[in-house]
């Protein structure tokens, strides 16, 4: 099958996806062409053909320099007219799913939303989906060409990158008219990315609650309640700084105000894959289970040995997560050597 | 001000959804509105107030989506559409844009398409995007921060690496996530309004266009293959006791 990667980048640097993406590819058959749009951007190509791409098409212009979905859209449009791939993969990423619902819409054919798994089938692929938060799989197929899928990150191993490789690079032109303007960004706090994150550290209600603690003075309830979770957030975050973590938070935690809803996990949150998930004070209501059960070792730190997250769990602690997570912090810093 | 809310009919987010047979069975589980378009409908009646503008709400689903509309009117809608017609059955997203895309035409003069994020059902999240495109309206996907002045939004969309600021001319698409803001929950006055409200059925004769063609397909359904797990309780007589030991099992397992 002629497949096409789509690699999806933030000024220049490229989702971990992306890469994961032609590793996809290789299992779908023969070339495998890397398709990158920007401006200024190619060593992207460079890397594509080291991790396996045998081509790249890249379209550089200056309006492409930041990524809006209009001309992005359009410009892989074009070529998908000009070129007929059969198979056209994206990361799922916030870019990834628009970009490749809009072309569909220009291309007359599908998308296979956030896939995780892949078969052949002749000149047909089948994905494998999860649906309802992954309480459910589905398997899809996309009767029209090109096949567009977009694959959940981690789903896919990253390929090997082999120094030097090198293939054919053609360059390309790139439709530029925008409906929309991009007037700046406000970069997101640093930390591990959590849908990239190898391990995860959650946080839940029981973050607040450590009676021990004393808040400072001239706190109504409510601020003295979020100021103790932020106590426990604290020791959250500095195991998964011992682990190179993401931090990760129930629903119930953000609602309350303990932390932001970039941290969410769960189904109307983020949906994580993890080798290592590490949850500390969080009962496992159905909704949070759906986003992170799939993690392939889950540990559970709670108070409550009947919480529902035990039953998902590999490992678990039935104690005080202000007495269990500092000690845990510890003894990977020993263990671990840092 | 013209402002359409597109919202969709789902089971509950507690609901245990199990394959049988086959199909999608959710039990007694209620259906709701999709929770993030409880947000888009949010989003919706702020502009509505803002600028002295009426809020249509608009499902497609059968009739039992009537309910998810009703919702929407106890929060503050104005008034509801339901696209039902027995040929979308299995219909895709681009499908259901285009029926989306000919209903926003059809109630005319709109400035603002409302959605949320992604439907908890299917998870697809690629519907607005597509009716945007249909539409040939501008795509300001993931709204957390949203101002419309003078015939343009701009607004703040949340994406992997933080906010990105963009600016559009109206009409145009948004889709909105939680970073928005709590949507406000139905008043009194609007449960009795919207229980007595009459909500219109547009069929796609009425729409004037055919059944969309579907070329996504899901032959199958499937229960997730059940985690074999037995949680080992990690026990000792200090904390420092059980942390070592449980450190020395997540190393065992070479996740680290």
């Amino acid at each position: 099958m002629k497949t096409w990667v789509y690699i999806d980048h933030f000024k220049g640097e490229a989702l971990p996806a992306s890469w994961e993406a032609i590793s996809a590819a290789k299992t779908l058959g023969d070339s495998i062409t890397a398709v990158i749009f920007g401006s200024g951007v190619e060593q992207l190509a460079k890397t594509a053909f080291e991790f396996g791409a045998d081509e790249v098409l890249l379209a550089e212009d200056p309006a492409l320099e930041n990524y809006r979905a209009e001309p992005f859209a359009a410009t892989l449009s074009k070529l998908a007219t000009e070129h007929s791939p059969d198979v056209i993969l994206l990361p799922t990423s916030t870019r990834g799913r628009e970009l490749a619902g809009m072309a569909a819409i220009d291309l007359n054919s599908g998308v296979l939303v956030d896939v995780i798994g892949l078969e052949v089938d002749g000149d047909k692929v089948i994905a494998t989906r999860p649906i309802y938060a992954g309480k459910l799989l589905e398997k899809t197929v996309c009767s029209a060409k090109p096949q567009i899928v977009t694959l959940r990150g981690r789903a896919f191993p990253r390929p090997e990158q082999q120094s030097g490789k090198s293939g054919t690079l053609t360059k390309v032109s790139a439709e530029t008219e925008a409906k929309t303007t991009v007037e700046g960004y406000t970069t997101a706090e640093g930390g591990v990315s959590l849908t990239d994150a190898g391990v995860v550290v959650s946080g839940g209600r029981g973050t607040s609650n450590n009676p021990n603690l004393t808040p400072p003075d001239g706190l109504d309830e409510k601020e003295a309640e979020i100021w103790r979770a932020q106590q426990g957030f604290k020791l959250v975050g500095e195991l998964a700084s011992v682990l190179g973590a993401a931090v990760g938070a129930s629903r119930a935690a953000v609602d309350a105000g303990y932390i932001p809803y970039a941290h969410q996990v769960g189904q109307t949150g983020k949906v994580v894959t993890p080798d290592l998930y590490i949850a500390c004070g969080i009962s496992g209501a159905i909704q949070h289970l759906a986003g992170m059960r799939t993690s392939k070792v889950i540990v559970a730190i709670n108070k409550d040995a009947d919480a529902p997250i035990f039953k998902v769990a590999r490992f678990g602690v039935v104690g005080d997560l202000f007495q269990i997570v500092p000690a845990l912090t510890e003894a990977f810093r020993k263990k671990l050597g840092k | 001000m013209k402002i359409v809310a597109c919202i969709k009919q789902v089971p509950d987010s507690a609901a245990k959804v199990v394959a049988e047979d086959g199909k999608v069975s959710w039990g007694e589980s209620p259906l709701v509105i999709n929770p993030w378009d409880e947000y888009a409908v949010e989003a919706a009646l702020q502009q509505k107030e803002a600028h002295d503008g009426e809020v249509i709400a608009i499902s497609m689903g059968g009739e039992s989506a009537k309910e998810a509309l009703k919702h929407a009117l106890a929060m503050g809608c104005d008034s509801a559409i339901l696209i039902s017609d027995e040929a979308l059955t299995g219909v895709d997203t681009a499908g259901t844009a285009q029926v989306l895309a000919s209903a926003i035409q059809k109630v005319g003069e709109v400035d603002l398409a409302f959605f949320g994020r992604q439907a908890i059902d299917g998870d697809a999240g690629i519907t607005p995007a597509q009716t945007a495109r249909v539409l040939g309206w501008p795509m300001l996907g993931l709204s957390a921060i949203i101002n419309v002045d003078g015939g343009s939004a701009k607004v703040e969309r949340s994406i992997e690496e933080g906010r990105q600021t963009v600016s559009a001319s109206l009409p145009a698409v948004l889709s909105v996530v939680k970073d928005f803001g709590e949507p406000r929950y139905p008043s009194f006055m609007g449960i009795r309004k919207a229980s007595r409200a009459e909500i219109p059925i547009w069929s796609l004769a009425d729409l004037g266009i055919g059944a969309p063609t579907a070329v996504v397909s899901w032959p199958e359904i499937m229960n997730p293959a059940s985690r074999e797990v037995t949680c080992e309780i990690i026990q000792g007589g200090t904390p420092d006791e059980i942390a070592d030991k449980l450190a020395d099992k997540i190393i065992a397992e070479k996740v680290l």
